[in-house]
């Protein structure tokens, strides 16, 4: 579908060179594209863009964002609010009949975002340029090699050179001429890019020559040993964001299972409770538009408030009562979770919320050609270190932490040193819950926002805290990291599903060679 | 479990086992195995007293249930073990049971194939190893009994070698049926992957739909209940049994005695899993569908609940707890399906809260200051 | 001991309360009136399934209000008997066997899951009961006691895929066929391997992997996709599960993969599965499906007027303040009235007599077209529409047949499967 893009922008660069006369619009051209059907709109589509002025880029840009509607014949432009015409930017009436959307389809869109990184090969901008060739890389075809050489010859930045020269390559594979095919494939296995992959591997189905084949071969193996790497890499960042993930979710429940010795099946739902209030603050934010990438930065102190608060009030109308008969506590507290779950159902609706990425976290860094680390991801990863960092202060350096330990140790003893253990187990028990309010803004972040959010990580979260030891923060940490690892490490091997039922196993083993976890506390006290 | 100690000589002994306990337990008897089965095959439909099918599978499905927790309250109440895995052990006994039923199905399936509907699905010619000699009810019996007694005694002997308990022991027996849900989930382990067995023709040659064949299966599910609740109070009031009571209120100073508790806990445990196999079995032939939902960490910890709420170390209380509360789950499910977990979920709330001995505990104490007075 | 009084106090004030709130409810079920009848709602409204099917329980419950407006059904008015199963498959069975034998309902809508519908079907065969579910499924059924109102993969699976190897579509040469380890997808993917194999695709084209039920971390699968995809231009066709599907194309998104290099075409992703993600980066993913709410008929138009307002009215949460409609929904409404219309056919509400009227039943869908129950085969000739994702959640609609499609339950593409008649087995060995 690209075929006809040399021919525009060899127009477009031969209209730098020597200044013609400037060519009106083509209306016909453009109803065409937004009014037609099928092939018709790509041929239009190449008119116009042959004939590109100034406005060009900025209509079917237009288009392409879905800001075009119709009415009959009538296209309309909703910009910035107003309906106008697109071409004279007269204002339209704004109750058309029969107003419908312009729809574009993939291989429109496709076309129109080649058409327009082909318009910005020849910005003065670099960013453009690079983001063009960029764009090229992907779509790159046979007709476009004249252009691209041209490009080549002016460009003086080093990477965008880099790129053009792949483009270029990928060309030159489908050349008749032996030399000219051996030479693209050497310049493509210096690539570390996904496409020089695709395109070697369909030269080789074609190619007849065998010394050609064999270089295709070895260029191949050098490609795919780097984007070996990449997927190394791309494995190791999977399983950091897992385990960060983990450690989130089971960090609370290390505060409130590990030391306090309470099973807290409602652990999950306190999660869940985060999630939900960070959907509310995201409403709220939704009123002041200016501001809204920062509502997560409100909904964080709201969300740990809020599980703290439900779960301190846990604490003191159940879960007190219970102390000392840890097995039953999992029964309360279960029930406690069936009720959250159905209030959330009643008031929230059934159905999961939406909450938005800021857009400062959609997206990612590209690495490497195949790997991209998606920005939720990595701050999710941030998140994880510094809510640790916050908890570890607070139970080493701080008043509260130090009675949580004290209580932890020997609670009789405690007591009677004038520790308010009450109150502690209380304060405490907020602070477990809040830390789960975290773990579910967090986790609003990447997945769904549903009342059984909670459910899905409850098994995990007390998978992790079994085996780090009880009552140890530090055991946590490895276990959420280990068992992140060795999840996305099997599931690469072997799927997801058998990965799970691997780690598990696992787990149960591990649990008969170290019962008190990775890191057990020593002491007459665990034994009771 | 200081109060447990209290109460113990009460708690444990008088809501059955005295006369008062036979006679209810000869009554209860005699209105499930009599008048039921009169009930519904002899009385017209027009009639009062007339009790539906729907009827006999819901009191078929709760009896299963009941039996499951008696099993739970053998470890748990009398041995201090809860276990959030038996749901694995009923689910392993229903599908030692389906595999047999499924067989029966022949070639009424969708497909009128040699095999199951849901191996035609992936291709396969025969059948897999797991369901060898499956079409043998013998085979499916001995496989309903030493699949779940199996599993049970090798996980059970590595876990408490390793003196694994409390917490601990709850967790990784929830990671256990965990892992096996996960494992059944797959189509590729050969047992129908989520769908599970359903749509069974018949058991032992019989149409497993009509009235005669339904009311024997619940006439023998009654049999088994009464059964484990005898060989439950042989048990508990052997010397054995309070060799386990003693285990579960101070294990260290029976180890001290010179008691090897591996042995105890290891059996009751094994004895408990068994009959949450045969539990199993008889549930699938009247709810006539098994899946791996049944392992859902969930179903498991419902067990423990129903316990929970009859009262733990009586066996009585069991059956009790898992008849109010799967009734009041049908009954609140249907009046009022929207809040229903809200009642259910205070329900467990309260019990735990105001009730720690349950039902049957409660009817003690009220008993109790009677007769003193 | 004391203590232990003030528990019992307490306790007794509780058991009251509860005794009080199950007398009402006693009550309440004992009062009807003499000139209704009742149809059951099997829907669960708890539990996993909740997210998609509580939606279904409303649109139905607004139908019926909608019948009994304009006078109910031969003169009488329906009343709907809703009940809960949960998400648990033996909990259907029993709630079905429930409303055909306790309720005597005469007709009961519902289900979504096949595992459910598989679960209940003995239950309806066996007490003569009639079902209309309202799903997509995977075909390889029919049962003289159920009513299919959602596709069969000839009027789903199919259409998408010849549409992603269009020149329209992209021309896609290789296929990721993803799903959750179940029936559904275990079955369209067999019937859609041997589709592409019909049209040239090699097997190592083809690239199936399934995922756990409730899976939520997609980063492996995803770069799996792309390593895939760097073999040629390359379609996912996705049947994962409903809940499993925003952390999937949360992950698609921000890895970057963009619909013009790798469509993804979902079979169980609509307008409800999209309203909790932010579809910006989705752009351009397809769905395909028998209606979507962009769907511009008149006939649509009313049924969306209409489901604002009773979401409005029954201050349903979440749907009041962003009313919704879709597939099932579409599904469910139609089902709905066909059988009003054929039990006034048939003057009777007897499942056998009804079934018969059923056949041949015409309804003024919300899609735009006529559509017809086959007067055979227990299943609706529907319309197959291809949507893109918009930004704001919605479907512009790209593709779609001339006409309604007639529905294959047993799919041509499964060995064995044309000896098969198109119409139900009568239950000859059963009494």
């Amino acid at each position: 579908m690209h075929s006809k893009l040399i021919f525009y922008i060899v127009v477009l660069l031969s209209g730098l060179l020597k200044p013609l006369p400037v060519l009106a619009f083509d209306r016909a051209a453009f109803e065409s594209v937004v009014l037609a059907e099928g092939d018709e709109r790509f041929k239009a589509l190449d008119t116009l863009v042959a004939e590109a002025d100034n406005q060009t880029p900025v209509l079917l840009k237009a288009l392409l964002e879905g800001e075009l509607q119709r009415a009959g014949k009538q296209i309309i432009w909703v910009h910035e609010g107003r309906n106008i015409d697109p071409l004279t930017q007269a204002p339209l009436s704004s109750e058309l009949p029969d107003k419908e959307d312009v729809v574009v389809n993939n291989r429109l869109r496709g076309a129109l975002e080649s058409a327009l990184a082909a318009l910005k090969l020849v910005s003065t901008d670099h960013k453009t340029r690079l983001a063009a060739a960029k764009e090229l890389v992907v779509s790159a075809e046979e007709g476009m090699k004249p252009i691209v050489k041209k490009a080549l010859a002016k460009e003086t930045d080093a990477t965008i050179k880099a790129l053009l020269e792949s483009i270029l390559a990928t060309m030159e594979l489908k050349s008749t001429e032996v030399p000219l095919r051996l030479q693209a494939v050497q310049v493509l296995g210096q690539s570390s890019n996904s496409n020089a992959k695709t395109a070697l591997l369909a030269a080789l189905e074609v190619e007849s020559d065998e010394g050609v084949k064999q270089a295709i071969k070895t260029s191949l193996k050098q490609v795919e040993t780097r984007l070996v790497w990449g997927q190394r890499l791309g494995l190791v960042f999977a399983g950091l964001s897992l385990g960060s993930i983990l450690l989130l979710a089971a960090l609370g429940l290390a505060i409130t299972y590990g030391l306090m010795g309470v099973i807290n099946m409602a652990h999950g739902e306190l999660i869940m409770i985060g999630s939900y209030s960070t959907f509310v603050v995201q409403n709220l934010f939704r009123h002041i538009p200016a501001f809204f990438d920062w509502y997560l930065l409100f909904a964080i102190p709201v969300s740990f408030i809020v599980s703290a608060l439900v779960g301190m009030l846990l604490e003191r109308g159940v879960i007190r009562w219970l102390y000392g008969r840890p097995l039953e506590t999992l029964l309360a507290t279960w029930g406690i979770s069936l009720v959250l779950m159905q209030t959330v159902r009643t008031f929230f609706g059934a159905q999961n919320v939406q909450v938005e990425n800021p857009s400062f976290m959609s997206g990612g860094i590209v690495v490497m050609s195949n790997v991209v680390l998606p920005w939720n991801r990595i701050m999710i990863v941030i998140f994880a270190i510094a809510v640790l960092l916050a908890v570890g202060w607070t139970l080493t350096r701080t008043r509260l932490g130090l009675f949580v330990r004290a209580v932890t140790q020997n609670r009789a003893m405690a007591s009677c040193v004038g520790v308010p253990t009450a109150k502690v187990d209380t304060l405490a028990f907020g602070l477990g819950s809040g830390i789960a309010g975290l773990a579910g803004c967090a986790l609003s972040q990447i997945g769904n926002v549903g009342p059984d959010l909670g459910q899905s990580f409850i098994v995990d979260s007390f998978m992790v805290v079994v085996l780090g030891g009880v009552g140890q923060l530090a055991g946590t940490v490895y276990a959420a990291l280990g068992l992140g690892f060795a999840n996305k490490l099997l599931e690469s091997w072997s799927g997801a599903v058998i990965a799970k039922i691997v780690v598990l196993v696992f787990i149960i083993m591990f649990i008969q060679k170290r019962p008190q976890g990775l890191f057990a506390l020593k002491g007459r006290s665990v034994e009771s | 479990m200081s109060e447990m100690q209290l109460n113990e000589k009460n708690v444990l002994y008088r809501p059955l086992f005295g006369p008062q306990g036979w006679w209810l337990l000869g009554l209860s008897a005699l209105v499930v195995l009599v008048l039921i089965p009169i009930a519904n095959l002899v009385l017209p439909q027009d009639s009062v007293f007339y009790v539906s099918a729907y009827w006999v599978t819901l009191i078929g499905k709760i009896l299963c249930y009941a039996i499951v927790a008696m099993a739970m309250d053998l470890i748990w109440g009398y041995c201090g073990i809860l276990s959030l895995g038996h749901g694995l052990f009923f689910a392993l006994g229903g599908y030692g049971m389906g595999m047999y039923l499924m067989r029966q199905i022949g070639h009424e399936g969708q497909y009128r194939a040699d095999l199951p509907d849901f191996m035609v699905f992936l291709d396969w010619k025969a059948f897999p190893w797991q369901w060898w000699n499956t079409d043998h009810f013998g085979w499916a019996l001995l496989l309903v009994v030493a699949v779940p007694g199996i599993v049970a005694f090798v996980f059970g002997y590595f876990a408490f070698r390793s003196r694994i308990k409390g917490v601990y022991f709850s967790i990784i027996t929830q990671a256990l049926t965990f892992a096996a849900m996960l494992l059944f989930f797959r189509n590729e382990t050969g047992f129908g992957g989520n769908n599970g067995f359903t749509d069974f023709k018949r058991i032992l040659g019989f149409s497993i739909t009509t009235p005669e064949t339904r009311i024997s299966l619940f006439v023998i599910t009654a049999l088994i209940l009464i059964l484990t609740l005898l060989i439950g109070r042989f048990v508990v009031t052997s010397k054995f049994g309070r060799v386990l009571a003693a285990i579960r209120d101070a294990e260290q100073r029976v180890m001290f005695c010179g008691y090897n508790t591996l042995h105890y806990k290891l059996f009751i445990w094994t004895l408990s899993a068994v009959i949450c196999g045969v539990a199993g079995a008889l549930y699938v032939t009247q709810v006539g569908i098994i899946n791996p939902g049944e392992m859902s960490p969930a179903n498991s910890i419902e067990i423990a609940i129903w316990v929970a709420v009859g009262g733990r170390g009586t066996l009585v209380g069991a059956i009790v707890g898992a008849g109010v509360v799967n009734g009041a789950k049908s009954f609140f499910t249907q009046a009022f399906p929207e809040y229903w977990l809200y009642v259910l979920g205070l329900l467990f709330i309260s019990v735990t809260l105001f009730m720690p001995q349950g039902i049957v505990g409660l009817i003690n104490q009220w008993r109790k200051p009677n007769q003193e007075s | 001991m004391q203590k232990f009084e003030v528990f019992l106090n307490r306790f007794k004030k509780i058991a009251g309360i509860t005794a009080t709130a199950s007398l009402v409810g006693l009550s309440s079920l004992g009062v009807q009136a003499e000139d209704t009848v009742k149809v059951g709602i099997l829907h669960s409204l708890s539990g996993t399934m909740a997210i998609s099917e509580t939606v279904l329980k409303d649109v139905a419950l607004m139908a019926i209000d909608e019948i009994n407006a304009k006078g109910g059904v031969l003169g009488k008015k329906i009343e709907p008997v809703v009940v809960d199963p949960a998400s648990n498959w033996p909990l259907f069975a029993e709630k079905a066997r429930q409303l055909i034998t306790q309720d005597k309902v005469s007709a009961v809508f519902g289900c979504w899951t096949s595992v459910s519908r598989k679960s209940v079907l003995p239950v309806f065969e066996e007490l003569n009961g009639l079902l209309f579910y309202p799903v997509q499924y995977e075909g390889e059924e029919i049962s003289k006691n159920v009513f299919y109102t959602g596709a069969a993969p000839n009027q789903q699976a199919i259409p998408a895929v010849t549409y992603l190897m269009s020149k329209e579509g992209g021309g896609a040469k290789r296929f990721v066929l993803l799903g959750t380890d179940y029936v559904y997808p275990r079955t369209t993917n067999k019937i859609l391997r041997a589709f592409l194999k019909s049209k040239g695709v090699a097997d190592k084209d083809i690239d199936e992997k399934y995922t756990p039920f409730g899976h939520s971390d997609y980063q492996t699968i995803v770069a799996d996709v792309k390593k895939f995809a760097a073999g040629g231009k390359t379609a996912v066709i996705s049947t994962i599960n409903g809940d499993s599907n925003v952390p999937f194309y949360k992950e698609l998104g921000n890895q970057g993969l963009k619909a013009t290099d790798v469509p993804v075409v979902a079979f169980s992703v609509g307008e409800e599965e999209l309203r909790g993600v932010d579809a910006k980066p989705l752009v351009g993913h397809l769905a395909a499906w028998n209606y979507f709410m962009t769907i511009k008929s008149p006939a649509n138009t009313e049924f969306i007027k209409k489901w604002s307002a009773y979401a409005k009215a029954k201050k349903i949460p979440g749907q009041m303040d962003k009313p919704l409609t879709n597939d099932p929904m579409e599904a469910t409404y139609i089902g709905i009235n066909m059988w009003k219309q054929a039990v006034e056919k048939a003057k009777s509400f007897d499942v056998a007599k009804v079934s018969v009227a059923m056949g041949g039943q015409t309804f003024k869908a919300p899609s735009g077209i006529t559509s017809m129950m086959d007067p055979k085969n227990h299943h609706l000739h529907k319309a197959v529409f291809i949507g893109e994702v918009k930004a704001d959640g919605q479907f512009n609609v790209v593709w779609k047949t001339p006409g309604p499609v007639k529905a294959q339950p047993w799919s041509p593409y499964i060995p064995g499967n044309d000896k098969k008649k198109d119409e139900p087995a009568l239950m000859a060995e059963k009494k």
